[in-house]
């Protein structure tokens, strides 16, 4: 058979091999049998971070740089035992809030922010992007050099053939399977435990590939490492690998390459996702922090043996060092050797490839898709988690084919180490944010923001740019002149900075503006209390320890049915059911569907969205049915419980005690109240029971001296009488308004409001009064005659008004020298009428009492006149109930003037 | 000489009523509308008896009834408080002032005059 066929025949059923891992790995989850609640799984897969790069990358970086391979290796071994506190960290964050990627982390750090969520998954496609290609470019590499010289037999300096189709269709493949293994179930953080099978297998892969090929050239080529390295230093120009001097751009750049190392083992997103997401125990971390170190040291060992040993056998340096490690066992006729390292490669390139796209597919569908689409509210009416796993596996689609094409327009003109750096050096743009996020709680969300952002355009302009201007994508002028012949702006020597080579230089400009800019911003910025929250969840999440007190405090009002509907929509109705079950009955609540949902469930609810959209979306879905405030007293509390228990627990004493004043001085005042009501209804009663007793006490004398004298004469008789049936009226008088007075004032009057003409009111109570005016001989001029008053009243009532105020002047005024009159009133106000008297006047400090109840100016001229001291107070609640105004105006010894106004607009009956 | 009583009263039909009663005992009878015409009356002539109403504009009957009693001159007056509100505390009010007794309105006529006759030490007419 042709080495045409085997290799693509190889390549696809080492892919039907990891399907079937996956799919065994995936059916043990489901059964509950776990596979990879494992140390060792997840130190394996952990080594996803050795892609393609790792496994051909860095013997040709060796084979030119010679120690300057190590940088990539020496990042991860450093960073290895930080692991228990950095990742432990960011693994218990991630655990406590559901965070399923690199981009909703940051997000969620700081305030649950769409925005920089949405950025940053940006910048990670645009910084991934080119790490993807590298992939692809590898395996189609590795086949066709594969097929090539095994095909035509081994010809030296023949460019290895890049066939076009072979990567387009490895990267379908890929995807295929990331579609397959990535996008099964919604919820992300449910873990992909039949893909992280998968990769841990492929590190074993790659891992045994890479020895065998290392053990056959360093034993079977050579007499072992002696051998090896001695006629290695034999020769003047690989001894010079040995050094330093190699290392393009020196100790500077051999330190900010471990740096950049350093960062992308914990910020790349494929990294994130296998150890932070898919971690299943956080104490495999102990075992993974020295485990995979050795696994590290295992896979670089023969790097550099099989770099010296290709530099040795292809001294013309015609062949690609990239391509050593496939290269010398063919150049040996090991074909079936090659092969292995062929499949090791595809290992190594598959399992990055597939990972990071499920990363990537979660941020872009849950950062960047669902935020837009969450904008237009019609969409979710139906069942969404359907389409959430469309858009996700579009997305996986996507990303490789725009992988392929960056490889098809990029990759070709680039080494694979210079491409991967690139994506190292975007991803330590996540590092100040997430490393002071989770360590310094004053980090905000706009420093955060401008920090990457910064780092990001830096970024761009001393790599991204450069790179393709170096591929002619770019004019040659952009890195020689600086855009626009701004020299000072050369994208390799900012602002004229020369000392370091063009990575380095990147790393030094992007991290220091990024890291001023965030922190700068933070120092200044005032954070809003959901930062505030947030931070304080990131910064202490070991503080809190399992009191699950980790949620944002939702106060505002939701049936627990409303709540299940909208979790229903994003994680299918199925799901949604048994999670609310299942949590309810978990803390034995009782809640009917119609109930209002406590606190805790919103925020189970919130979590439940957050891992399948994510955190900022999920907070925008719950503040759309939560109506009501976000945040109550309690969520303020909780802050500060975890700003610093002191403070918390005396701010809470302060205020408990501040709120028991509060409610002391409300108590006193209730009590104040109510003791002024009740003295005033005591003094009430005892004035009508002293009004009543008064004319009673005068009826029954009376009527007893009538009883006791028979002998009385009729004249005296008949006065007498008079006298009874005079204090008879009063009380009947007395007994009406008091019951009036009572009807008013609880409300249970009825009023008649129609159209009224106040000058017929003036002249209906004017007859009224006539006959007491008459027997006083006091005169009454009506000055009001026919001026039309128009307004909307109670007839009666308004009749009863003037009846009272002419009765009460008539009963001050003078008999014979008394004058009464009655004039109009006609201002912006209203209209009303004026009762004028020439009476004595009251005095100042009574005028505000004489509306008071049984309020009489005791004066012997009101001896003997009908009035019970309640008429006037009827007239000001009457007027009052028209929404008018009652008030006299008076000079003592001149008389007094009682006005009253009413508007003229229509008052409700 | 005849009994001298003072009617205190600023209801004017039941100072009529009060007056027609003790005229028809035989009694000699001045009537006043308020506190201050009171003691005016008291200190022009010290009657035997007052009936005196304990609301009134000017002095009410309590201040009146602690004025009378401050003089030593006046301590024999008899002194019985009308009075239309009804509750004990009141009555209790004008005995502490130095009331010999109270009557409550509306009042018996007859009760009125017994009490009037019995404080003056005069045989049940």
């Amino acid at each position: 058979m042709s080495w045409q066929w085997i290799a693509p025949l190889v390549s696809v059923a080492y892919l039907g091999v990891l399907f079937a891992l996956a799919y065994y790995g995936d059916l043990r989850a489901a059964q509950g049998r776990s596979l990879v609640n494992n140390a060792t799984v997840y130190t394996l897969s952990i080594a996803v971070y050795c892609t393609s790069w790792t496994y051909y990358g860095s013997v040709g970086r060796a084979a030119v740089s010679g120690v300057g391979f190590l940088p990539i290796f020496l990042g991860p071994l450093l960073m290895a035992p930080l692991w228990w506190f950095v990742l432990g960290k960011m693994i218990a964050i991630a655990n406590a809030s559901h965070i399923t990627s690199i981009a909703d982390f940051i997000a969620s750090r700081y305030g649950k922010s769409p925005v920089l969520g949405g950025m940053v998954t940006l910048f990670v496609i645009i910084g991934v992007m080119p790490y993807i290609a590298l992939q692809l470019k590898a395996v189609a590499v590795s086949m066709d050099v594969l097929v090539d010289h095994l095909g035509a037999g081994l010809a030296l300096g023949d460019p290895p053939f890049l066939s076009n189709n072979t990567a387009l269709y490895v990267a379908i493949l890929m995807a295929l399977f990331a579609i397959l293994f990535g996008t099964r179930h919604l919820d992300a953080s449910e873990r992909h435990e039949g893909m992280v099978m998968a990769i841990a297998f492929e590190s074993l892969v790659k891992l045994g590939a890479f020895l065998s090929v290392g053990l056959f050239v360093t034993f079977g080529l050579f007499d072992g490492f002696g051998d090896l390295f001695g006629r290695a230093m034999a020769d003047p120009a690989l001894r010079r690998l040995m050094t330093f001097d190699a290392v393009p751009g020196g100790y500077a750049s051999w330190f900010s390459m471990t740096f950049l190392a350093m960062m992308a083992i914990l910020f790349l997103p494929r990294q994130f996702q296998v150890l932070v997401v898919e971690n299943f125990n956080k104490n495999h971390i102990r075992q993974a922090s020295w485990f995979f170190p050795l696994y590290l040291l295992a896979i670089n060992l023969f790097v550099l043996p099989i770099a010296l040993a290709g530099r040795l056998i292809f001294a013309n340096g015609a062949m690609d060092p990239d391509t050593f490690v496939l290269t010398l066992p063919i150049q040996a006729g090991q074909h079936w050797l090659a092969l292995l390292v062929y499949v090791g490669g595809l290992s190594a390139a598959t399992g990055m490839v597939i990972v990071e796209t499920i990363a990537l597919s979660t941020m872009v569908s849950n950062d960047l898709i669902l935020p837009l689409l969450l904008r237009f509210r019609t969409v979710f009416r139906d069942d969404l988690s359907g389409m959430i796993l469309s858009i996700r596996r579009g997305v996986i689609l996507g990303l490789l084919l725009l992988g392929y094409l960056y490889f098809r327009l990029i990759g070709e003109s680039q080494t694979l180490v210079s491409i991967g750096i690139v994506s190292f050096a975007a991803v330590a743009q996540f590092a100040p944010a997430i490393l002071l996020g989770i360590y310094w709680p004053g980090a905000s969300r706009r420093g955060a923001m401008g920090g990457i952002l910064i780092g990001f355009l830096v970024w761009s302009h001393t790599l991204l740019l450069p790179s393709f201007a170096k591929s002619g994508w770019l004019a040659g002028s952009f890195l020689t002149d600086g855009p626009w012949g701004q020299a000072w702006l050369k994208p390799e020597a900012l602002f004229g900075l020369t000392l370091f080579d063009p990575i380095t230089h990147s790393v030094f400009w992007s991290l220091l503006a990024n890291m001023g800019v965030l922190v700068f911003i933070s120092l200044f910025d005032r954070q809003t209390t959901v930062e505030q929250i947030q931070a304080m969840h990131f910064v202490n999440v070991f503080d809190k320890g399992g009191k699950g007190g980790n949620e944002y405090v939702w106060s505002g009002f939701v049936s627990v049915v409303d709540l299940k509907r909208l979790v229903a929509r994003f994680i299918g109705p199925m799901q949604a059911e048994r999670d609310f079950a299942h949590y309810i009955h978990k803390r034995r609540l009782e809640l009917e569907d119609n109930a209002q949902a406590p606190a805790r469930l919103v925020a189970f609810a919130e979590k439940r969205l957050t891992g399948a959209i994510g955190s900022a979306s999920a907070r925008v879905m719950i503040s759309s049915v939560v109506i009501g405030e976000e945040l109550d007293l309690r969520g303020v509390m909780r802050l500060l419980d975890e700003t610093s228990q002191v403070i918390e627990y005396s701010q809470r004493l302060e205020q408990k005690s501040r709120q028991l004043e509060a409610a002391t001085r409300q108590l006193q005042e209730a009590n104040e109240r109510l003791q002024e009501l009740d003295r005033m209804k005591d003094e009430f009663i005892s004035t009508v029971s002293h009004e009543l007793r008064t004319p009673l006490a005068a009826i029954r004398a009376f009527s007893e001296i009538l009883r006791d004298n028979a002998e009385l004469e009729a004249s005296e008789r008949q006065k007498f009488t008079e006298i009874i049936i005079k204090e008879a009226e009063r009380l009947t008088r007395l007994v009406n308004q008091t019951l009036d007075l009572a009807k008013i004032e609880s409300g249970k009057m009825e009023w008649h409001i129609s159209e009224v003409n106040l000058a017929h009111i003036a002249q209906e109570a004017i007859d009224a009064t006539k006959q007491l005016f008459d027997n006083k001989s006091v005169q009454l001029v009506n000055k009001v005659d026919d001026h039309d008053l128009m307004l909307q009243a109670d007839r009666d009532k308004m009749i009863q008004v003037v009846i009272n105020l002419l009765s009460n002047a008539v009963k001050f005024c003078d008999a014979t020298t008394g004058l009464v009159e009655i004039h109009w009133q006609d201002t912006e106000e209203g209209v009303g009428l004026a009762v004028v008297d020439n009476g004595p006047g009251i005095p100042l400090e009574d005028i505000n009492k004489v509306f008071d109840k049984f309020h009489q100016v005791r004066d012997s001229a009101a001896d003997f006149l009908p009035g019970s001291g309640l008429g006037l107070t009827i007239c000001h609640r009457i007027i009052e109930r028209h929404r008018g105004r009652i008030w006299v105006e008076s000079v003592v010894g001149q008389g007094s003037s009682f006005i009253f106004l009413l508007p003229r607009g229509v008052v409700e009956g | 000489m005849p009994v001298e009583i003072l009617i205190v009263d600023d209801a004017p039909n039941i100072a009529l009523s009060l007056e027609f009663l003790m005229k028809k005992e035989g009694f000699s009878v001045r009537s006043v509308g308020d506190g201050e015409e009171a003691l005016k009356a008291v200190a022009e002539k010290v009657p035997d008896l007052i009936l005196l109403d304990v609301m009134m504009p000017k002095r009410n009957g309590y201040e009146v009834c602690q004025a009378i009693r401050a003089r030593a001159e006046w301590q024999t007056v008899r002194i019985i408080m009308l009075t239309a509100k009804g509750r004990e505390v009141e009555q209790e009010r004008g005995l502490a002032m130095g009331a010999d007794d109270y009557v409550a309105k509306p009042f018996s006529t007859r009760d009125l005059v017994q009490k009037v006759r019995d404080m003056l030490g005069l045989p049940t007419g």
